[in-house]
């Protein structure tokens, strides 16, 4: 066995992330709410690693986690097989230098008074490169992305969407990360220059090796993009897997309802999904997904069902998965959660 | 060609912004009818003028805007009323949902007292007054506990909640035409079903017809009776949905369908559209698609392309149209 099977890039396991919520009172308990609980995945190097979910299920703080944006309550993450967590201050300025990132929107994250090959090359003057060698990479940075060199002149305001998430992409390249934490990133852009925008992610990662994390709510742009896919559901995975078969062939209802609301040749209202989230405040008992599922029934009001292995490359947690595989399970229609 | 009095005629409407030395045309030559009832979506990316078109009918276009042609609304041309007429219009027979669902409600005031208000502005019958009035409204757009959002404030809610508010206003008067611009592009997958088939709902319930502009051509594609494709602010195809999805005659909209991920297939390619969308300021005196259109001819670089009809209400902008695809 290689090192590189043997060491995965990314590596979580139970991530957990609590935020607190300021007391009502004076003297009362503050609340907590669990944005992320207990979250386990690895990621190889090289491959992508897809997070999906609705807004609000936690797929964006564990890319933040992953980022060190934010600290988790419990549970681990580690990167070639170093905690992230507990850096020295010289690990954690290599880590930064080897994690990038681009986000959703490509016009709150550059800066409009600065010209292309200087955003381009930010990332490089923050790690020390001096400014004029610095400049000296843009061409070639923008370059690579496929914009043209007479791009460097240019403010952000001069770009298409499609332009400016390449020069986001050019950015993170900059200083030769090996990992990219995707979030979001053709969320925003014209449906003609998300295809290119997508292929020049797939391009870079099969060039350069990288390993992303994407985290997306459009499981057809997922699916384009993963190698694996983790599906979240208020703060847990419920489903993880190679895509083909988390996509093809989903086990859990959430992740059922999902991709047959992304399948084109779905009518609409032939597949529904009704309700919305439950209050993080007061989550349900049992199964979090109780509320809204159309199998539900006393055992996933009572218990809280373990993520486990149901096929090579496939787990789930859901407690019916054995007679929803089958076809023998009947809906019952929604738990709906009791005051 | 017979058939019920269309509730919405548009003939010869441009929409141009800027100076007008160098005028920005938003829109240009855009034609289309409407029947009582019928669903129409209109796809198009930033810029295709799809949102300037919802503008100029509503006559809610900044006054720059420099509006020719006719917006025909149950035989009135809205173009030529004054704005003291169009105002009474406006919210009742006529109606609009916005994108934004989280700016197009005040933060300050609760969701029973906007309710209230537009009950009050819109209907005549005396429905504010009564008691049950407001919780009615949210109740036929399916809001849970209808009677304890009254008291609570925008913030309290969801994206899809409020989008469900803002329907409920919307449709108070049960609206002739409801337009929709982006109704549904800030909410999650399952919710957005839910609002689409509110607006079916709407059209069954009160027999309103429903403008539906988005970029999301899957939405056009369950929702509406019609499609029509803009790109740089002109109509490039219209005809019936299942149609023009099934069988695209313009090389923009067969692009479009091929750039999309899809998730029933097997192996994953993407086909990806080469080049940028237009600048608006700087069109070509032919096709605006020309640039990037895989069966360009010299002629359409030269010449705006003229109207061909491929089927029955199925028309077609494109010099290539009769080609082979």
């Amino acid at each position: 066995m290689s090192t590189d099977a043997a060491m995965p890039m990314v590596e979580a396991e139970g991530l957990t992330k609590a935020f607190l919520l300021p007391a009502k009172s004076l003297f009362g308990k503050p609340q907590t709410v669990s944005a992320v609980v207990d979250v386990s995945f690895r990621i190889p190097r090289g491959r992508t690693f897809g997070l999906v979910g609705e807004s609000g299920s936690g797929k964006s703080t564990v890319a933040k986690m992953l980022l060190k944006l934010i600290t988790p309550t419990a549970g681990e993450l580690t990167v070639e097989g170093k905690r992230i967590f507990s850096q020295t201050p010289a690990e954690e300025l290599a880590y930064r230098r080897k994690v990038q990132a681009v986000f959703q929107d490509p016009y709150g994250s550059l800066s409009p008074r600065m010209r292309a090959d200087r955003i381009v090359t930010e990332p490089l003057r923050a790690h020390g490169v001096p400014a004029r060698e610095a400049e000296a990479r843009a061409p070639e940075l923008l370059r690579r992305v496929g914009l043209p060199p007479e791009a460097a002149r240019k403010y952000p305001h001069e770009f298409s969407g499609g332009q400016r998430q390449r020069l986001a992409i050019a950015r993170a390249l900059s200083v030769d990360p090996q990992l990219l934490v995707l979030d979001e990133p053709v969320s925003a852009l014209d449906v003609s220059v998300r295809a290119q925008v997508l292929t020049l992610l797939r391009e870079m990662q099969q060039r350069l090796n990288l390993t992303y994390l994407f985290v997306g709510h459009d499981l057809a742009v997922v699916h384009y993009l993963s190698d694996t896919v983790g599906v979240m559901y208020f703060g847990r995975l419920v489903e993880l897997g190679a895509a083909r078969l988390v996509l093809r062939q989903p086990a859990h209802p959430y992740t059922r309802r999902l991709v047959a609301l992304a399948s084109g040749d779905t009518p609409l209202g032939a597949v529904r999904l009704q309700g919305e989230l439950p209050n993080p405040l007061s989550p349900p008992s049992g199964c979090l997904f109780r509320t809204r599922c159309p199998y539900a029934d006393a055992t996933c009001a009572a218990e809280l069902p373990q993520m486990r292995q149901v096929g090579p490359e496939h787990s789930v947690a859901c407690h019916h998965y054995e007679a929803l595989a089958v076809g023998d399970k009947a809906e019952t229609g929604p738990m709906l959660q009791d005051a | 060609m017979s058939g019920p009095a269309p509730l919405l005629a548009i003939r010869g409407l441009n929409v141009a912004f800027g100076p007008a030395e160098r005028p920005v045309p938003a829109v240009a030559d855009a034609e289309l009818t409407l029947s009582p009832g019928e669903i129409l979506g209109i796809a198009g990316e930033s810029g295709s003028g799809k949102s300037t078109l919802c503008g100029a009918i509503m006559r809610t276009l900044p006054r720059s805007a420099r509006v020719s042609g006719e917006v025909s609304f149950m035989g009135r041309d809205l173009l030529a009323l004054e704005e003291r007429e169009m105002a009474k219009l406006r919210g009742r027979t006529l109606s609009m949902v916005l994108q934004n669902p989280m700016t197009s409600l005040d933060p300050l005031y609760t969701i029973g007292n906007q309710v209230k208000e537009v009950l009050r502005e819109r209907r005549r019958d005396g429905v504010a007054l009564r008691p049950g009035g407001a919780v009615e409204v949210l109740r036929r757009v399916h809001l849970t506990a209808p009677e304890m959002r009254l008291g609570q404030y925008p913030h309290q809610l969801s994206g899809g909640m409020r989008q469900r508010v803002l329907i409920g206003m919307a449709t108070a008067a049960a609206p002739r035409l409801l337009i929709a611009d982006e109704p549904t592009t800030a909410l999650d997958a399952s919710i957005q079903d839910e609002i689409l088939i509110l607006f079916r709902e709407l059209r069954e319930a009160a027999g309103s017809a429903v403008i539906i502009v988005t970029h999301d051509l899957s939405a056009i594609r369950r929702l509406s009776d019609r499609a029509i494709i803009m790109y740089a602010g002109r109509i490039v195809e219209e005809g019936p949905t299942a149609e023009v999805f099934a069988a695209p005659s313009h090389p923009y909209t067969r692009a479009l369908l091929d750039s999309l991920p899809r998730i029933e297939a097997e192996e994953v390619h993407l086909r990806a559209i080469p080049g940028q969308v237009p600048d608006l300021a700087q069109l070509p005196p032919g096709c605006a698609f020309a640039a990037r259109c895989p069966v360009a001819q010299p002629v359409c670089r030269m010449h705006q392309p003229e109207e061909s009809a491929v089927g029955e209400r199925h028309r077609v902008f494109c010099w290539q149209a009769g080609a082979a695809a």
